[in-house]
């Protein structure tokens, strides 16, 4: 079946239409969207499998020839980073029943979520670069209206700084694809790195690479572009910040690996140098935030910088070891992060307050949650056998094989930060003497506590299973680090 | 005409970045609709404009213009045009809770 890469986007944008018919009923609401994503999840198991045994999979809409058509490609990369995205989705929607409520579950919450997921989707899996921008619009929009829903004052004002600063970054990435187009005549990735290596990467494909960066940089949260980020997540409710998180800065590292390792690749003392450096600067300025809050969800925001800094460093290496490392990393920090963020949710439900002063002693009282935050901690630090170790070793060896000695030190250097900067919460949320609490009925801590626990399972499995994973992140890597595998799929037909 | 459209792109987009800097919320929203503008004139350039005939094979016997930079325009104007629709009700929306149109008092609320 040559539509199945289709699937894990068609399934999510049929279900939000359906869902648009009928607000209020938030019983059949829930239900429809967990059938949906329950499908989505079964199609992209099947796509893994078919990627696995016969390769990257491509088809090209309306089936044009393959340069003029819109090509949509699933290689290694692009599947399990859909499957990845889709089990988190689950595991938020079913955390939100408990923690959402009503009023939004009633004014397009789920819909908006499904076609989030559909942009999502749709980026990971597209083969063209106007294409990219249009799912890259279809993810943002969907995420105006989950950043503003509710409209407390709060997220009103952040809101407009989220919108602005995207519709410049959108007005950005529009402009440097038609530089692009002026130059190369192809909007087809796989046809713009094929031309791109005859008529050699000149000075203003180099403009265009750095451009490219700068744009899904500002997405994807790189060091002086970040400054929107802490703020911005941390207006909407839990399981949207879990969403925004998990997902969305991931898209834009994911378009950033796409745009050094497929379509620019040809001049590495250049753009992967300038990569190198602002990764490096990305991981010291979360360190900073990290270690400079008492805010929950900062802590964790933060968190997310560093990890695209760690992931990007990874990334401009360019040696197997150290794009194997990237890749690993990326998915398990979009696992962690997810965990991470609705474990804070549930300590956020009992305590009533982000702040690290006002709680403590919870280790009593809430015992389950305490030892799921301590593993889930662990994983974040890459404390082996759990998820984040095998990744970073991949990425401080990849850095020592290109002769990074100082960047594959700084990244070492800022696990033992990020170990820090969550053990802190540990030590402040659930040692020392008990708080009074506003308390939360248990009902609604179970609801929240278990798909928060199934979710650091995933991670811990992650860890664990690191060998059972490794031909697919391997192959992942091998067709970044080799584009032509990548080229060949597409152009063949 | 190539030369003329990109000067035309840059005044507009000057006069965006303007927009973009002030401090009332309606002049930053007009800002981004008259950036997404120059941004759509430079696509259109960029495929070369004025060029070729009508790319029907009957109606003219080439060089044809290229038929792609429309379409791609065609999308971004509907993106943009969505964009600029929901920022304007999210300004609508802003103002009546906070009672102004102006950043910096806006910047200012759910913090005092």
């Amino acid at each position: 079946m040559t539509n199945l890469l289709l699937f894990p986007i068609l399934i999510p944008i049929l279900t939000a239409s359906v869902l648009l018919f009928f607000p209020k009923r938030i019983a059949a609401q829930r239900a429809v969207t967990v059938v949906g994503l329950v499908a989505s999840i079964i199609a992209a198991l099947f796509l893994l499998r078919t990627v696995m045994t016969d390769g990257v999979q491509a088809v090209t809409l309306g089936s044009w020839p393959a340069p003029f058509g819109i090509s949509m490609v699933s290689d290694p990369l692009s599947v399990s980073l859909v499957l990845t995205s889709l089990l988190i989705t689950l595991g938020v929607v079913v955390y939100s029943f408990r923690s959402i409520g009503e009023g939004r579950e009633k004014y397009f919450y789920y819909p908006a979520i499904l076609f989030m997921l559909t942009g999502i989707n749709g980026s990971f899996t597209t083969g063209d670069i106007f294409n990219l921008f249009v799912f890259f619009e279809v993810l943002l929009l969907a995420s105006y209206l989950l950043i503003v829903l509710g409209g407390e004052k709060r997220q009103l004002r952040e809101s407009i700084k989220y919108i602005l600063v995207n519709v410049v970054s959108s007005a950005f990435f529009v402009t440097t694809v038609a530089m692009l187009y002026s130059v190369v005549g192809s909007l087809n990735m796989a046809d713009i790195a094929e031309k791109v290596t005859e008529i050699g990467q000149s000075g203003i494909l180099t403009v265009i690479a750095v451009m490219l960066i700068l744009v899904f940089g500002l997405k994807g949260a790189i060091f002086p572009l970040y400054f929107w980020l802490p703020g911005s997540y941390a207006a909407p409710p839990v399981p949207v910040l879990a969403l925004f998180g998990a997902l969305l800065t991931k898209v834009g590292v994911y378009a950033i690996i796409r745009t050094v390792t497929l379509l620019f690749p040809h001049d590495p003392g250049f753009t992967h140098e300038l990569l190198m450096i602002l990764a490096i600067l990305t991981v010291i300025a979360g360190c900073i935030g990290a270690l400079a809050y008492y805010d929950l969800k900062q802590i964790v925001i933060y968190n997310i910088i560093i990890a695209v800094g760690v992931i990007l460093f990874g990334v401009a290496q360019m040696n197997m070891a150290g794009l194997e490392g990237a890749v690993f990393y990326l998915i398990h920090d979009m696992l962690i992060k997810a965990g991470l963020f609705m474990l804070i949710g549930v300590i956020i439900a009992i305590t009533g307050t982000s702040n690290l002063r006002e709680m403590g002693g919870l280790m009593k009282t809430y015992p389950g949650l305490a030892w799921t935050w301590l593993v889930a901690a662990f994983g974040l630090a890459g404390i082996p056998p759990l998820s984040g170790f095998f990744g970073k070793l991949l990425i401080v060896q990849g850095a020592f094989e290109a002769d990074n000695l100082w960047g594959g030190i700084i990244i070492l250097a800022s696990s033992l930060i990020v170990l820090l900067s969550v053990i802190r919460i540990f030590i402040h949320a659930f040692w020392g003497e008990p708080m009074p609490v506003k308390g939360t009925s248990a009902g609604i801590y179970r609801g929240l506590l278990i798909p928060a626990v199934l979710v650091t399972a995933l991670t811990v499995f992650y860890g664990v299973g690191t060998e059972w994973l490794r031909p697919l992140m391997w192959d992942a890597a091998e067709i970044l680090h080799q584009p032509s595998i990548y080229i060949d799929a597409v152009l063949k037909e | 005409m190539e030369f003329h459209m990109i000067i035309l792109v840059g005044i507009l987009v000057t006069v965006a970045v303007y927009l973009l800097l002030s401090r009332n919320m309606i002049r930053i929203i007009l800002g981004t609709a008259v950036l997404s503008h120059a941004v759509h004139l430079l696509l259109i350039t960029m495929g070369g404009a004025g060029e070729g005939g009508v790319p029907l094979l009957r109606e003219s016997d080439g060089p044809y213009a290229d038929a792609l930079p429309q379409a791609l325009i065609l999308t971004a104007i509907v993106i943009s045009f969505a964009t600029t629709a929901f920022l304007l009700v999210l300004a609508y929306r802003t103002y009546e809770e906070s009672g102004s149109d102006n950043m910096n008092t806006i910047r200012r609320i759910d913090r005092e």
